[in-house]
């Protein structure tokens, strides 16, 4: 981050009370504005209209395998951390057409794609999240680059939220994608909630953002309300609840193939596909055909597939990875090693969703951990013999 | 196999490469009795259930490997062509051969007795280790190829 | 990063919709039965524009209308301009409606796709290629390619593999190449009856039999996993470098684009970093089970 925008001079406030102007401000500018919202037990993201939508005063409660939403002391409006939910369901859609065709005297005509995409308005962007959309960024990129995830994510906003409190299953700060929100935003907002006083950091970090700035009833923020945002993200960073070592973590996995650990995890994983489907950068998906009834008009469809499947890598005579060991083990390294040599990052950026969503609480860091020990103690057993 | 006159022989290291490095008094033993055949195709080079009584040092031609079962059309396993050898059997119990030797293509083979083999080698051990270091690298070999095909790699 | 520049990435001004995905349609002109479960096809552009050049080595994504997509390595003549050409087998849903498309019969094409043999590194050098079953389909270009410049190259030495003498592909071609002086061939099977007079035997067991300077050769390897790490150990231990001998790979692909995910072989997306690949890149990766 550059020193002018660390200065108080782009930042601004935003009272509590004047809220709900973001709302209308995004309205106003052609957005549709997604955001956290209570709904079945959880907090999720859906589309929102007003400032009550927001999970006024909800928290979430996570450990390995178990997520419960609470009530706060306080009314914050982001005083949660990240639930089942995540941006890619709306830059990369679960389920997508990607044309259609119909039978035609030349055989058949591919018809011409949808119209625009719609502007999107991305309301509490964590850092964490930030950083998985930019790891997605790089992965529809490229010569193929997919111009409709491009187009979405072209005319999207994102305004981030600094969290003040990480959770238990939290790990971002091993990942370096948090708990600050990074540059890369086009507004990002700071939760600013003290006795008597309930207000919003404001900076803004786009020309877009400051569009929507420019519609807000904002003041001009002091260094005393930076260094309250600074004081949230040292709370955050100290309430991290897990950590990962990453300086070998590439090299440990692509070199151990053959470690008991990955069997004994997956006598445990159940190959639910439920960590593919909440992690934020997973991004394999399948092709289906989807003709009508008549048969003359057919629609190609991506969904959302994961490695965790048997039909994965199906070959003609059966599958690649038969066992629930290699499939774990291709989820593993390509998230944290072979990701690295593809798109020249971790594909993890540390939110702990895949540990709160597994149900039987399989824990990545925890797997890391046990790798590198069995793996360590097989190298001084073997440097012993020598 | 005639018992009159047989073409008197002189195995040299350069005759197959199986020979190559072996003493000359080991070559001098290996030529007594040892036989160079010319055989058209169709010939039998040996019949499975037979006593096997030679290694056979292929020249040139091709021999083909042959298992037949009552309810299974006869089919090749296997061919053999010129620098291969041919024919263990005679190391092994039940010393007979397992499968047909069936001549495709006109063939020029060394045929090794085995019983003068067998007698110098056991009186020369450290030649007997050499002979079989010599054979089980091509005995491993075949069975890789079984191996291989075994998992019909072709399969559909 | 500046804040801008992740943002101004993604053109703004691209079409919505996925043109890469959508497949060009293409009339089937000739079918030919190459075996009783594979042929071969002949494709032309059905808007009568011209079929993209390719690379030998490198594969289209083939449509079938109301079935599917599956890959097809490309099986023509890469040193002229004709129709486009696939050998097909029929294993599943969408390769057996592929199989039994008639001409006047409309599939859809998008591609070529991948990285193909490295044809220009092997100028100069003996040339060793071993193909097994329809292994032989992808590299047929090659042959092309070593034939109509021969001069080009120096010993071509081939080996050509199939499960039964009536799985063998190209048969009358095949044939006319083994006539040749210039270069020798060699076809065996792993089993055949009594009607068979060529040799019966694994790939690997003609081998030996070729003829090539180690120092300067390259291999191009095609067919089934297993016999390709077979092959590849077999021509290291003839004395060729690791990175002299290319295996082409095949994975489950579903977009060909390294977006689907499917293809992922290590840190590889075969679809992009392969399907030709060298040993040298492969060999690690080929030890570990069920990658
Ligand atoms: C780079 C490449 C080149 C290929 N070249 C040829 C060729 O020239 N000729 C040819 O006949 N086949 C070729 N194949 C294999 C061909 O793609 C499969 O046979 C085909 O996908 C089978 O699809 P299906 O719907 O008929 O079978 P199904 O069994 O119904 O397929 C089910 C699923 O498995 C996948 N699948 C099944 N077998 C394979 C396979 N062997 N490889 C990849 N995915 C598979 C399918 O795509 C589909 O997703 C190639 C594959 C690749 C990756
Ligand atoms: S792997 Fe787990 S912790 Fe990492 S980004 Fe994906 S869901 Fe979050
Ligand atoms: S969520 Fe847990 S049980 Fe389900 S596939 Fe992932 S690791 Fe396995």
């Amino acid at each position: 981050m550059g020193a002018p925008e660390e200065g108080p001079a782009r930042h601004y406030l935003l009272a509590r009370a004047d809220f709900q102007s973001l709302f209308d401000a995004l309205a106003r500018e052609g957005y549709t504005t997604l955001g956290p919202t209570v709904r079945d037990a959880a907090i999720v993201y859906a589309e929102i209209r007003n400032v009550e939508d927001l999970p006024i005063g909800w928290t979430d409660r996570q450990g390995p395998g178990t997520y419960r939403i609470e009530r706060r002391k306080d009314d914050a409006l982001f005083g949660y951390n990240v639930g089942p939910h995540s941006w890619k369901g709306y830059l990369y859609p679960s389920r997508e057409r990607l044309w259609a065709a119909h039978r035609s005297p030349s055989g058949f005509t591919v018809e011409p794609p949808e119209a625009a995409p719609p502007r999107y308005a991305f309301l509490g962007v964590r850092a964490c999240e930030l950083q998985a959309i930019a790891i997605q960024d790089r992965v529809f990129d490229g010569p193929y680059a997919d111009p409709a995830y491009r187009a979405r994510r072209a005319s999207s906003l994102r305004i981030a939220v600094q969290c003040g409190q990480a959770g238990p299953t939290c790990f971002c700060a091993s990942m370096g994608t948090g708990p600050r929100v990074g540059p890369d935003h086009d507004l990002a907002l700071t939760e600013l909630l003290g006795p008597g006083s309930h207000r919003f950091l404001v900076q803004v970090g786009s020309p877009r953002g400051a569009a929507i700035a420019d519609r807000l009833p904002l003041r001009p923020a002091t260094e005393e309300d930076l260094r309250a945002r600074d004081a949230l993200v040292d709370q955050a960073t100290s309430s991290m609840g897990r950590s990962l070592r990453t300086d070998d973590v590439h090299d440990l996995l692509l070199g151990n193939p053959g470690l008991h650990r990955w069997e004994e995890v997956a006598r445990r994983c159940l190959a639910c596909t439920n960590c593919t489907l909440a992690c934020p950068t997973c991004f394999c998906s399948t092709t289906e055909e989807v003709p009508d009834l008549s048969g003359d008009r057919v629609e190609r469809w991506r969904r959302w597939d994961s490695c965790f499947t048997l039909a994965f890598t199906q070959l003609g005579k059966g599958s690649v990875r038969r066992s629930p060991t290699s499939r774990y083990r291709q989820w593993l390294t390509h998230k944290l090693a072979s990701w690295q040599d593809q798109f020249g990052s971790s594909g993890c950026v540390g939110c702990g969703r895949c540990i709160t969503w597994c149900p039987v609480g399989i824990d990545l860091t925890e797997e890391v951990a046990a790798l590198r020990e069995e793996s360590s103690a097989k190298t001084a057993v073997s440097g012993g013999e020598r | 196999m005639t018992n009159g006159e047989k073409p008197v022989i002189r195995l040299t290291s350069a005759t197959h490469p199986f020979l190559e490095g072996f003493d000359a008094e080991f070559l001098a033993a290996a030529s007594e009795g040892a036989e160079a055949l010319e055989l058209p195709p169709e010939a039998m080079v040996f019949h499975s259930g037979e006593r096997a009584r030679h290694l056979y040092l292929m020249l040139e031609g091709k021999v083909a490997l042959e298992i037949e079962a009552p309810d299974h059309p006869r089919i090749t396993i296997q061919t053999i062509g010129p620098r291969e050898v041919l024919g263990w059997s005679w190391l092994v119990p039940p010393y007979t051969w397992p499968v047909d030797a069936r001549v495709l293509k006109p063939t020029r083979v060394i045929a090794l007795d085995a019983g003068v083999l067998e007698r110098h080698l056991e009186a020369h051990p450290d030649v007997g280790y050499r002979f079989l270091r010599r054979l089980i690298p091509v005995i491993a070999k075949r069975l890789d190829e079984a191996r291989i095909q075994l998992v019909d790699i072709h399969g559909t | 990063m500046g804040p801008e520049s992740v943002a101004a990435s993604p053109t703004s001004d691209a079409v919505p919709g996925l043109p890469e995905y959508a497949p060009r349609p293409f009339l089937l002109q000739d079918r030919r039965q190459e075996t009783s479960d594979t042929v071969t096809l002949t494709l032309v552009p059905a808007d009568g524009g011209t079929v993209p050049s390719f690379r030998p080595g490198q594969f289209n994504m083939v449509y079938a209308f109301g079935v599917g997509e599956v890959a097809i390595s490309i099986s023509g003549d890469p040193t002229r301009d004709g129709p486009l050409v696939h050998t097909i087998r029929a294993v599943g849903k969408v390769s057996t409606a592929l199989t039994r498309l008639r001409p006047g019969d409309v599939v859809g094409i998008r591609g070529p796709y991948g990285q193909g043999w490295p044809i220009d590194a092997a100028e100069g050098k003996d040339v060793v290629v071993v193909a097994g079953g329809l292994g032989l389909a992808p590299l047929r270009p090659v042959l092309y390619e070593l034939i109509g410049h021969r001069s080009r190259y120096g010993r071509v030495e081939i080996v050509f593999g199939a499960r039964s003498p009536a799985d063998l592909l190209y048969y009358s071609e095949v044939q006319e190449w083994r006539r040749r002086t210039d270069l020798r061939l060699q076809v065996t099977v792993d089993s055949a009856d009594r009607s068979w007079y060529g040799d019966v035997g694994v790939v690997t067991q003609r081998l030996p039999d070729t003829r090539f300077d180690a120092s300067r050769a390259v291999a191009f390897v095609c067919g089934p996993e297993i016999m390709m790490r077979f092959v590849a150990q077999a021509l290291e231990a003839r004395g060729l470098a690791e990175d002299a001998v290319w295996l082409s790979m095949e994975r489950n692909m579903k977009c060909a684009i390294a977006q689907c995910g499917h293809c992922q072989y290590g840190p590889l997306f075969i679809c992009r970093e392969g399907p030709v690949l060298s040993y040298r890149r492969l060999k690690p990766l080929l030890a570990w089970k069920e990658l």
